[in-house]
């Protein structure tokens, strides 16, 4: 399952190929990062059917993970991949925005990797 | 005929007595003209039994009465209580100088007094007459003195009432003055303090962030450590070098994101403090991007939807410049917080097509260092452009602005530092604004 992990923050990359290692290892998930919403774009315009999930940062310099949402949800609708937002503002509004242009998911960081894996499972089944 | 002497006299005393009755001179008066005309009288029975068998009785007595006349007449006239008399009690002179006159012929000349009688008799009567036709003339006189004093006293008790209330028209106007100066200078530290509470928004954002990783990395890597031991139980020395080599890695970045952190806090500090007025070498390129991003968060954390593309264009190895970091620090704030809000003002208007993008550069400019911090937002009209740094002037709804951003910024850059603050501006498509510090 190839997930998409769209975050401004590089430091992101090792800490989710480290956190999941032993799936990576046994091929059961495999991690592409973007650092912005315009390269996560990008990446899905080439690669659209391979993505299965998206991890977004809503708070991003330029276009926000909330834009991105919406662009997936309009370009990419065969099939929708699962989109889920991650973000250091947990409140209402965001989750509210999020929920309203289609997000599956609602996480808030510092990530709970656990959980992530937990709902990982659910959507390999 | 020197009975027209003490009559007169006693006349003159009994209308002095009636005019101060019932005034609040009464009492000091009474008693001396009441017993000045028993005087009189008592004078004259005395006078007239002791010169009665005199030769020269007629002159002495002539005299006597024209000198009491005289003295009362001359007494009366010093009292500033009978100043209105003044009129009246001059009247009195004739008849005195005839007096006189008459007496001294009579002791002198007595054979030319008799035969010229007839017309010292008349010199009398006739000066006698003259006081009584100067009386209704005085009495108007004494009156209208009296209301031109009185008018003036009320004229001078409505200029002492106007003072007053002048006084304290003055007094309350002075007492506003203080308590808005005393507000001035409270807005401006309340404008001090809630740019520093826009900081406290962005710094906490900024710090939670190396706070994750540096979390996150070190949860990461105690389950590696686990890994490692696992992958050593097994023998697997390669898997568990490159199991270590990670750790070293994540470690590192402990190491980076918790530095991260420690230069925030340490920033954080130096806002905080009272600014000490002391200039100090400072990097220019260092203090806007750590206050571009400032802004940027601190808003953010006000204003989740808010979004902009930041751009910077630090000029390498700029020289260093004599600043007071936490001033300038302040003035680049507040140019950040306007041109995001400008940007955002126009996303408003425009819609999501609308991308705001806000810009800070620096550069050497002959002896100044220029920082350009540049937005695509609304602009300001010409109409307003010349007010923007008059203090308390803003464009923003009541409440969310006091409007001594610009005209503080003004007072550091220029009158603190000697530098200059430019804008350029058109409505709805850009805003410019030039610092420039001398090096």
């Amino acid at each position: 399952m190839k997930i998409l992990v769209v975050d401004d923050e590089a430091d992101v990359q090792p800490l989710f190929l480290q956190r999941f290692r032993r799936e990576i290892k046994a091929h059961e998930l495999e991690f592409d990062f973007a650092l912005s919403g315009e390269e996560a774009l990008a990446y899905l315009k080439a690669r659209h059917s391979e993505v299965v999930l998206i991890l977004s940062d809503i708070n991003m310099p330029g276009m926000s993970g909330i834009e991105l949402l919406s662009r997936i949800r309009h370009d990419y609708e065969t099939p929708p991949p699962v989109v889920m937002m991650i973000t250091a503002y947990g409140d209402e509004e965001n989750h509210r925005q999020a929920m309203q242009n289609g997000a599956n998911d609602f996480l808030t960081k510092p990530l709970d990797f656990n959980l992530l894996k937990e709902k990982l499972k659910t959507i390999i089944e | 005929m020197s009975f027209f002497y003490f009559l007169s006299a006693f006349l003159l005393i009994n209308r002095l007595l009636k005019s101060v009755k019932y005034t609040d001179i009464w009492l000091k008066w009474k008693p001396v003209l009441a017993y000045s005309q028993w005087g009189v009288i008592i004078t004259y029975v005395v006078l007239q039994s002791l010169f009665n068998h005199n030769d020269h009785s007629d002159a002495i007595m002539m005299l006597a009465g024209a000198a009491l006349l005289l003295g009362i007449v001359l007494f009366v006239e010093k009292e500033n209580d009978f100043k209105n008399w003044g009129f009246y009690l001059k009247a009195h002179y004739p008849l005195i100088a005839v007096g006189f006159i008459n007496g001294i012929v009579m002791l002198v000349a007595s054979r030319f007094y008799d035969d010229q009688y007839v017309y010292f008799v008349v010199a009398i009567v006739g000066s006698f007459v003259w006081i009584f036709s100067r009386w209704a003339v005085s009495k108007k006189q004494r009156e209208e003195l009296r209301m031109a004093s009185a008018k003036n006293a009320e004229l001078d008790r409505l200029v002492a009432e106007r003072t007053a209330e002048l006084t304290l028209q003055k007094n309350e106007l002075e007492k506003a003055l203080v308590q808005l100066q005393t507000t001035q200078q409270q807005l401006i530290q309340s404008e001090k303090l809630a740019s520093l509470g826009e900081l406290t928004a962005g710094i906490a954002h900024e710090i939670q962030n190396p706070l994750n990783f540096v979390n996150n990395f070190s949860e990461v890597s105690m389950e590696l450590v686990d890994e490692m031991e696992q992958e050593l139980n097994k023998g697997d020395k390669e898997e568990a070098m490159a199991i270590a080599a990670d750790i070293k890695q994540n470690l590192e970045k402990i190491r980076h994101h918790g530095q991260r952190a420690d230069g925030i806090v340490k920033g954080m500090l130096q806002h905080s403090r009272a600014s000490s007025n002391t200039k100090e070498p400072t990097d220019i390129n260092k203090l806007a991007d750590e206050y571009f991003r400032l802004a940027y968060h601190g808003l953010r954390a006000k204003d989740k939807s808010f979004n902009a593309e930041l751009e910077t264009n630090f000029a390498d190895g700029l020289p260093m410049v004599n600043v007071v970091p936490q001033d300038v620090g302040r003035v680049f704030l507040n140019l950040f917080n306007n041109a995001f809000y400008a940007v955002k003002e126009r996303q408003k208007a425009e819609g999501a097509d609308f991308k705001p993008v806000v810009k800070v550069s620096t550069v050497v400019n002959g002896k100044y260092v220029n920082v350009w911090v540049e937005d695509n937002g609304i602009g300001i009209p010409d109409a307003v452009k010349d007010k923007i740094l008059q203090p308390f002037f803003t464009t923003k709804p009541t409440g969310e602005g006091t409007g001594l951003g610009l005209s503080l910024s003004y007072d550091i850059i220029v009158k603190g530092h000697g530098g200059k603050i430019d804008v350029e501006t058109k409505e709805n498509d850009h805003t410019m604004f030039t610092i420039s510090l001398p090096l």
